[in-house]
């Protein structure tokens, strides 16, 4: 996977140990050579990101995945939370974008420190990717990290970072209906943020049906309307935020 | 197109089994997608004719067993197909439900020349 860091061989290492066995059942049948594999292909990806979950967890680091649509807000909200929480709570930014470092200019002019990382044509970070800008951050302890994903609703789904919480976030200007367009998002998600509540009355957005719809897919999911521009509702994600400081300390 | 990351991983994970067992090529591939990934199955065709070219599957035989989703109501305890991730218990309408199959996305097995 990674030719320089080492941690492509590390892992493969782990799996060629537990699945040892399966080479016994090797079978020879005359003509055919089949090796029985039995193995999961985000297996890469999951060991690393248990492995950024254990730096995390050691440092009492909160990591949140911010995902969404492109446009539905996750740089705004960090711009507002950085701005008003740098006094009291340490954070630090990872900034996934295909191609421009403007989101990361943007935090940086809060004060906070940031990395970017640009994918390119992907279309979504993973845990490789994470492991090599944690690397070089120098993240304090008792901190928090916002990762702010690329914008897509699909494929950042699948790639596990490492992190604690997951938060997607949805605008009222999108389709209420985004939580069954969008099911493997919203069911691995923990906190789904609705945003930009200020255009409610100028919208044909139903809160309620979007609320509904995204705990058909995920009753577990914690909801909070907010919008960074009028500042509604932003009290709501401190608390939420400082209760998962609370929690990990 | 996280389908291409899909692929690739596919590619490497291959490419460290036929290493393992001294292979050049590998002559068919048996895959589990299962039916509640955000696998995009027109995608994944697509992304797989581009990511094994002048790899070590670039000739092999692929075969696909799609595994349906299956749950279980945490409410009721009753079993059911899952085609959504949203979809309900057929006998409470409880959306709290385990999912017991069809999020498999894994190499089973290759086969490899003499
Ligand atoms: N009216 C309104 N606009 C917002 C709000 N939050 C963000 N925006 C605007 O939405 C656009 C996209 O926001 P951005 O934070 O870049 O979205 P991202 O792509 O998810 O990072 C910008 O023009 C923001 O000013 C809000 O609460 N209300
Ligand atoms: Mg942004
Ligand atoms: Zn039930």
């Amino acid at each position: 996977m990674c030719a320089t860091c080492g941690c492509g061989p590390t892992s493969h290492q782990h799996h060629d140990d537990s699945h040892d066995h399966h080479h016994a059942s090797h079978q020879n049948n005359g003509k055919k050579n089949i090796i029985d594999v039995e193995q999961d292909i985000l297996l890469e990806n999951n060991l690393l990101a248990q492995r950024n979950r254990g730096y995390f967890e050691g440092k009492n680091i909160l990591a949140i995945n911010l995902v969404s649509s492109p446009g539905s807000g996750k740089t705004s909200l960090l711009e507002r939370t950085l701005t008003d929480l740098k006094a009291e709570l340490n954070f630090a930014v990872i900034e996934g974008d295909q191609q421009t470092a403007n989101d990361a200019d943007r935090i940086h002019a809060t004060g906070t420190k940031v990395t970017q990382i640009n994918t390119g044509k992907g279309c979504h970070l993973d845990a490789h990717m994470v492991l090599h800008a944690v690397q070089g951050m120098k993240l304090s302890n008792d901190s928090i990290l916002f990762i702010e994903n690329v914008g897509n609703l699909v494929c950042p789904a699948m790639f596990d970072l490492g992190e604690k919480e997951r938060a997607v976030v949805i605008s009222v200007t999108e389709g209420e209906d985004k939580p069954l367009k969008y099911p493997d998002m919203f069911h691995s998600s923990t906190l789904c943020i609705i945003n930009k509540t200020d255009l409610l009355p100028y919208v044909k957005f139903n809160v309620e049906k979007a609320k509904e719809y995204a705990r058909k897919v995920n009753p577990a999911l914690e909801i909070i309307e907010l919008s960074c521009t009028s500042g509604e509702g932003m009290q709501l994600w401190y608390d939420w935020l400082k209760s998962k400081v609370l929690t990990i300390a | 197109m996280h389908e291409l990351s899909i692929v690739m991983s596919i590619v490497d994970l291959a490419t460290a089994q036929a290493a393992k067992h001294e292979a050049i090529a590998i002559e068919e591939i048996e895959l589990d997608i299962g039916c509640l990934t955000s696998i995009e199955m027109d995608s994944f065709e697509f992304a797989w004719k581009q990511g094994i070219k002048q790899t070590i599957l670039e000739n092999a035989t692929r075969k696909i067993n799609r595994i349906e989703g299956k749950a279980r109501c945490s409410d009721c305890g009753t079993y059911f197909n899952m085609l959504q991730l949203y979809d309900s218990c057929p006998q409470c309408n409880s959306h709290l439900a385990e999912i017991i199959s069809g999020k498999e996305l894994k190499v089973k097995s290759l086969v490899l020349p003499d």
